[in-house]
């Protein structure tokens, strides 16, 4: 057996995918190797090609009916079997929450290390894989490598950018793999109603906090949000205490990056920041100046709410020409 | 009757860290140790099917550090039996390894129906010691639990996941994580407290299992730690000014548009 040679990628979320090739493909230059796309599937031999475009030198495709149900069963022994096969050295899973499964089954069945939620990567001069995550509640970032391969790492949505597709060439390698057999059965599938754009999509987003009083109130932050063409998004406290809302912005919620967040009567507690950390400008409207919100914003405005929010929706549509 | 499992972890009470602003080193020394939040929603899930279908609710748990507070107060929540499985050597053990060193006590458990975790822990969040014990016992799993049904010996469990609700049904035995969805821990009665110190803990340590040391701790972990510092703030913290709230709204509202950040 020679040297584990090669940055493999797999999610079975598509845009995850191409996004994970466009950090592996830095990683693959930098160890010299090649970057190798998983597809897992029914009927995906037209997506090959795709994958290819958005920088994969190869791509390991196994069609198999049985992937439709997403079983994690049969995404764990597929991802097993050809990691066995081919010793890929990095492996990187998309985070979601089936991706985080099969990933800490995989690492499980060949005996190797997995981080998880990986939101920095990169290669140090040993050659090794640099995993980079958000732990203790979001207070810290651990840095990590593994000292058996492969060295697999899961990540995030939208951590980091997918390449320009191109038109280049790359190989199919078709593998026939025996599929275990799952042993959980799904019953039922019910769809959650996705909002217009999800939070995690928006490219501004307008936050309430404990110090909006009243759930009616949250209409002075819908207005502003549609004056900057974004989406309203809510602490923990008014979903898990008043019971407002089901989907907050945190640690244990929805973490964004949008190109603006303004987080009105926000604290700012250490797991909401986490949540909000890596969003490109941060407005801070709160009444309590020891707010710790304001330590982590670029603009902030020491005032109540329910005076400020109106105006700068007023301000925004008179300079935009808004009627 | 099930016997159920509950697998409990002592945690870092993550809101008590500090931050050495100099070093951006994070200061644990004081932070007071916790039950996992959501390791509680699975030992009351567990103890609710007890209540309905009678049963055993035995809890695990594998720490470095002594952790009898966290037996105990799982007792006192309504557990029959606590394992406190404590040895030093457990330090920087890694998610391969924890979920090893579970395996190998459950293992000395004898049969179990179920067996119940949190969906991660609250200090360290990587999820990843539920699905790795399933496989290490060879049973199926079913993850992000937030609906949890028992009939026989068939469990039905609705996951959580991030664009549907996904039901899966599985045989026992059969382990599953739960979210904070699931239920609302129940706070122990202080007769519940006193009853729980007649209760059972029993502890072991590495001599009590059939362990090589050379699979555990730095040795058996496959990840290793460089370094774990506070992140940068690098925010600018620009106060807007103004006489009026009018004129501080304008203010911020030129200095948005001027960043290029609207979505329109």
């Amino acid at each position: 057996m020679g040297e584990p040679k090669g940055v493999w990628v797999f999610s079975e979320n598509k845009d995850l995918t191409l996004e994970l090739l466009g950090k592996g493909n830095e990683l693959a230059d930098k160890l010299q190797t090649e970057l190798a796309a998983v597809l897992l599937g029914q009927n995906v031999e037209n997506q090959a090609n795709e994958l290819i475009g958005f920088g994969a030198d190869r791509v390991y495709m196994v069609d198999n009916p049985q992937f439709k149900n997403l079983h994690a069963e049969s995404y764990v022994s597929a991802l097993t079997s050809l990691a066995k096969q081919y010793e890929p050295d990095v492996l990187l899973i998309g985070s979601t929450k089936r991706g985080k499964e099969v990933a800490s089954r995989v690492a499980t069945r060949l005996e190797t290390g997995c981080v998880p939620d990986c939101t920095h990567l990169s290669i140090d001069e040993n050659k090794r894989l640099l995993m980079g995550r958000m732990v203790y509640g979001g207070n810290a970032v651990a840095t990590h490598f593994s000292c058996a391969k492969p060295q697999i790492a899961t990540v995030p949505p939208r951590a980091f950018e997918k390449l320009e597709y191109k038109e280049r060439k790359g190989e199919i390698i078709k593998v026939d793999v025996e599929l275990e057999q799952p042993r959980t059965e799904v019953v039922e599938v019910k769809e959650i109603e996705a909002a217009k754009v999800k939070i995690e999509e928006a490219k501004v987003v307008v936050a309430g906090g404990r110090g909006v009083e009243k759930k009616e109130d949250f209409k002075i932050l819908d207005e502003l949000a549609e004056v900057l063409g974004g989406q309203v998004a809510y602490t923990r406290p008014l979903c898990e205490d008043r019971k407002w809302f089901t989907d907050w912005v945190g640690l244990s919620g929805n973490k964004i990056k949008p190109a603006l967040y303004i987080g009105c009567g926000i604290s700012g507690v250490i797991q909401h920041v986490a949540g909000i950390r890596d969003s490109q400008i941060i407005v801070a409207i709160n009444k309590d100046p020891e707010a710790p919100i304001f330590e982590v914003a670029d603009y902030m405005i020491e005032g109540d709410l329910y005076e400020i929010v109106p105006a700068l929706s007023a301000a925004l549509k008179k300079l935009l020409k808004i009627s | 009757m099930p016997r159920i499992i509950v697998c409990v972890k002592q945690a870092l009470d993550v809101t008590e860290l500090r931050v050495d602003s100099a070093t951006r080193l994070i200061i644990a020394a004081g932070a007071s140790r916790k039950i996992s939040d959501f390791d509680k929603n699975a030992l009351e899930e567990a103890i609710r099917l007890k209540e309905k279908q009678g049963g055993e609710v035995v809890v695990v748990t594998v720490s470095p550090e002594d952790a009898a507070m966290t037996s105990r107060e799982t007792l006192a929540i309504g557990a029959d039996k606590a394992y406190l499985v404590n040895d030093p050597s457990f330090e920087k053990s890694d998610t391969l390894v924890t979920s090893y060193i579970l395996s190998e006590v459950i293992k000395k458990l004898g049969e179990f129906d179920l067996i119940l975790c949190g969906e991660a822990s609250v200090d360290s969040y990587s999820a990843q010691v539920g699905p790795r014990l399933a496989e290490r016992l060879g049973i199926p799993q079913i993850t992000y639990v937030r609906k949890l049904s028992l009939d026989g010996n068939v469990v039905t469990g609705e996951r959580s996941l991030e664009d549907c609700y996904e039901t899966v049904r599985a045989k026992t035995p059969v382990l599953l994580t739960v979210t904070g969805e699931i239920n609302e821990p129940r706070i122990p009665s202080l007769m519940a407290i006193m009853k729980a110190s007649k209760k059972e803990i029993v502890k072991w340590n590495m001599r009590d299992l059939s362990i090589p040391e050379e699979k555990i701790g730095v040795k058996g972990s496959a990840i290793q730690v460089t370094e774990v510092l506070a992140p940068k703030v690098e925010r600018r913290k620009i106060v807007m000014k103004g006489e009026t709230v009018e004129e501080v709204a304008e203010e911020l509202a030129k200095a948005l548009i001027e960043e290029g950040v609207i979505g329109r």
